[in-house]
């Protein structure tokens, strides 16, 4: 029987490293899909991650990044599982991760329909378009500072 | 027939659906009238290509022959295609494929609900994942109908006539064939009948808002659920599997 030598909560805070290619404000930890990380006795690391949207081109460009940073800490046995179900919400994204958002411009997911303006926090502010850069962001803009701002979409 | 095969078959068509409807809007990609309808009908396509993406690698888990989503998608011919005949149908003008795209979703959407409670998880999960995407179009689009219904009179005659052309395609969204029942009956699958009746009520509702009148019921084409399509999908195909035809097995 050989015992695992790799920590899980280090091998955690190591994935908090890994960034979302496409809001590179947050690492895949605050977006909330990283849903499980398993050790087992051979040190092979399993991650679990789970896709945003379907089509989401960042998909692989985060399994491959998880891969390169675990293997960077020498852990050379990395499986990366991709689970649909339960299908990520933006409620996963962490409080943390909200901060950061607002911090990087983008207002943060709200089911209010009041969405604050990220530069001044003025809530007089209007939707300029349901779609944005990337299929999780909308288009708003503040009416108080004048600036257009991205909103990242409730789902 | 057997019920893994008609899994099978149904995954692929659901699959079908959604790389051919993607492949349509990508044609549009850099035409769209305005920079906000471009940034949402390239969301839609790419929405739409995941979707593919994963229905297509399931159907080849179910099939256990080792084909890939790519082999799927890029290496079947005309006839083995299972779309729907109104995804395939060319993009016309603004409200044509605004239509093609609004009576698709008011089926897929509840055709989608249904499938998040069927027995077989694959698609479950897949179903559950897609339809919150599904419905976001769903909305975007039904405001874009009031729009164009209730908007100028040149508006309204055009997209009245977006949806006469577009009625004769609809019907064979609801015929069940033997595939459907299997599914229906071994994996706790879509009723058609049913989703018809949400179908009918959502499209109505929408249409008498927009100012517009539904079409008559009339004569409906069919055969792209069993593979006899219209001309216009062996272009759209020629077009989109050319690289992996001429070079096969090509990646960068």
């Amino acid at each position: 029987m050989v015992a695992a030598t790799i920590d899980k909560a280090q091998v955690h805070e190591w994935l908090a490293e890994v960034l979302d290619p496409e809001v590179p404000a947050l690492s895949i930890v605050d977006l909330g899909i990283v849903r499980e990380v398993e050790v087992s006795a051979a040190d092979v690391v399993t991650v679990t991650l789970t896709p945003t949207y379907s089509g989401c081109p960042a998909t692989e460009v985060i399994e491959t990044s998880v891969t390169e940073a675990l293997n960077s800490r020498g852990i050379g046995n990395v499986c990366i599982k991709r689970v649909l179900s339960p299908p990520w919400t933006t409620d996963w994204i962490t409080a943390e991760g909200r901060e950061k958002l607002r911090r990087y411009g983008i207002a943060p997911p709200s089911p209010s329909l009041t969405i604050a303006c990220p530069q001044c926090e003025s809530l007089n502010t209007e939707r300029v378009s349901e779609f944005g850069s990337t299929a999780c962001k909308a288009s708003w803009r503040c009416c108080d500072c004048l600036e257009p701002f991205e909103y990242f979409k409730c789902l | 027939m057997k019920t893994d095969e008609a899994l099978l078959a149904y995954t692929l068509r659901l699959a079908d659906n959604a790389l051919i409807l993607s492949q349509r809007m990508v044609e549009l990609v850099a035409a769209e009238p305005e920079l906000e309808e471009e940034l949402a009908n390239a969301n839609f396509a790419l929405d739409f290509i995941g979707q593919a993406r994963m229905l297509y690698t399931r159907a080849g888990e179910l099939e256990g022959q080792g084909r890939s989503e790519d082999d799927l998608a890029f290496t079947r011919d005309e006839h083995e295609f299972r779309n729907l005949l109104l995804l395939e149908q060319p993009n016309g003008h603004f409200g044509d494929a605004l239509v093609r795209q609004f009576l698709f979703e008011a089926f897929y959407v509840h055709l989608l609900d249904a499938l998040t409670r069927c027995s077989d998880k694959g698609l479950s999960e897949i179903a559950a994942r897609a339809i919150k995407e599904v419905k976001y179009h769903f909305r975007h689009n039904s405001l874009w109908l009031l729009r164009l219904g209730d908007g100028t009179e040149l508006s309204h005659e055009r997209v009245q006539q977006s949806l006469e052309d577009a009625w004769r395609y609809t019907g064979e969204m609801f015929v069940a064939d033997e595939i459907d029942a299997v599914v229906q009956d071994q994996f706790d699958g879509p009723d058609l009948l049913e989703i018809q009746k949400l179908w009918r009520r959502d499209v109505e509702n929408t249409v008498r808002e927009a100012t517009l009148k539904l079409p008559e019921d009339q004569w409906m084409a069919s055969g792209g659920k069993q593979g006899q399509h219209s001309e216009h999908l062996g272009f759209l195909l020629a077009e989109m599997q050319y690289l992996q035809r001429s070079f096969p097995g090509a990646t960068w």
